[in-house]
């Protein structure tokens, strides 16, 4: 089918790639049928999440393991029966990101991760239980973080020098 | 909205499996203890409300190449 798309222009997707959000998203309520989009080529760890029931709604996601190496999901039984995962393989992991005018403050959403399942397509975005991570994590900052902690430990391999993170 | 005044000590129970209980109250702050079952979400509403903002927030995103926006922040960064 043809989606007139905000970002992309007409774009022609498959049925089979839509995914669910049986309940939307927390603003989004009724928009609950999306498709990923790539942005630009498969290395990027951003994605677009298109919505199939409104064309001008789309979401920015990012791949957070990418970002934050340390990123840790905890998949609750709830979410496992919520989606219906079977196996672990299926999962995959995306967090809102939010592009402001000034770019160097695009933020990604480490608190509430979008959890999807790619075998039965369905998706739902997870409030996490920890209040260890924010609504809004600075992405630079973050890359910038784990630069200078490579950088400060060139020895790391000896295992005799400890570095500050 | 159906209002009930409590004392500390009493509780609510709502839809039997959820049990609301007035721990203590000091001052202007109320401490709530919640039973319920553990696919029962409980969150307090102020980050409810940030989710949602935030995903307000993200959907006004421009038109950008997502692929090129880490270069690009790095380099609005140095400016």
């Amino acid at each position: 089918m043809q989606l007139n798309t905000k970002h992309f222009g007409t774009v022609e997707i498959e049925e089979s790639g839509i995914i669910t959000f049986g309940e939307g998203l927390p603003g989004f309520e009724k928009s609950k049928k999306f498709v990923l989009l790539a942005s630009g080529d498969e290395s990027s760890p951003f994605k677009w999440l298109q919505s199939v029931d409104d064309p001008q709604l789309a979401f920015a996601l990012v791949d957070p393991f990418v970002i934050k190496k340390d990123y840790e999901v905890n998949i609750t039984d709830e979410v496992i029966q919520a989606v219906g995962i079977e196996k672990a393989e299926d999962v995959i992991i995306y967090s809102v990101v939010v592009v402001p005018e000034n770019i160097s403050q695009m933020s990604m959403n480490l608190r509430a991760p979008l959890v999807i399942n790619l075998k039965n397509k369905k998706g739902i975005q997870v409030v996490l239980d920890s209040d260890r991570y924010s609504v809004r994590h600075y992405i630079l900052e973050e890359l910038h973080r784990q630069e200078v902690t490579v950088n400060a430990c060139p020895n790391k391999e000896e295992g005799t020098v400890y570095c500050n993170k | 909205m159906l209002v009930l005044t409590r004392k500390k000590e009493q509780s609510i129970v709502i839809n039997d499996n959820i049990e609301v209980t007035i721990l203590d109250i000091q001052g202007d702050q109320v401490r709530i203890g919640i039973n319920a079952p553990k696919s029962v979400s409980i969150y307090r509403k102020e980050l409810v409300q940030e989710i949602r903002e935030e995903n307000k927030k993200a959907a006004e995103v421009k038109t950008v190449p997502l692929q090129d926006i880490l270069k690009e922040g790095s380099i609005n960064k140095e400016k």
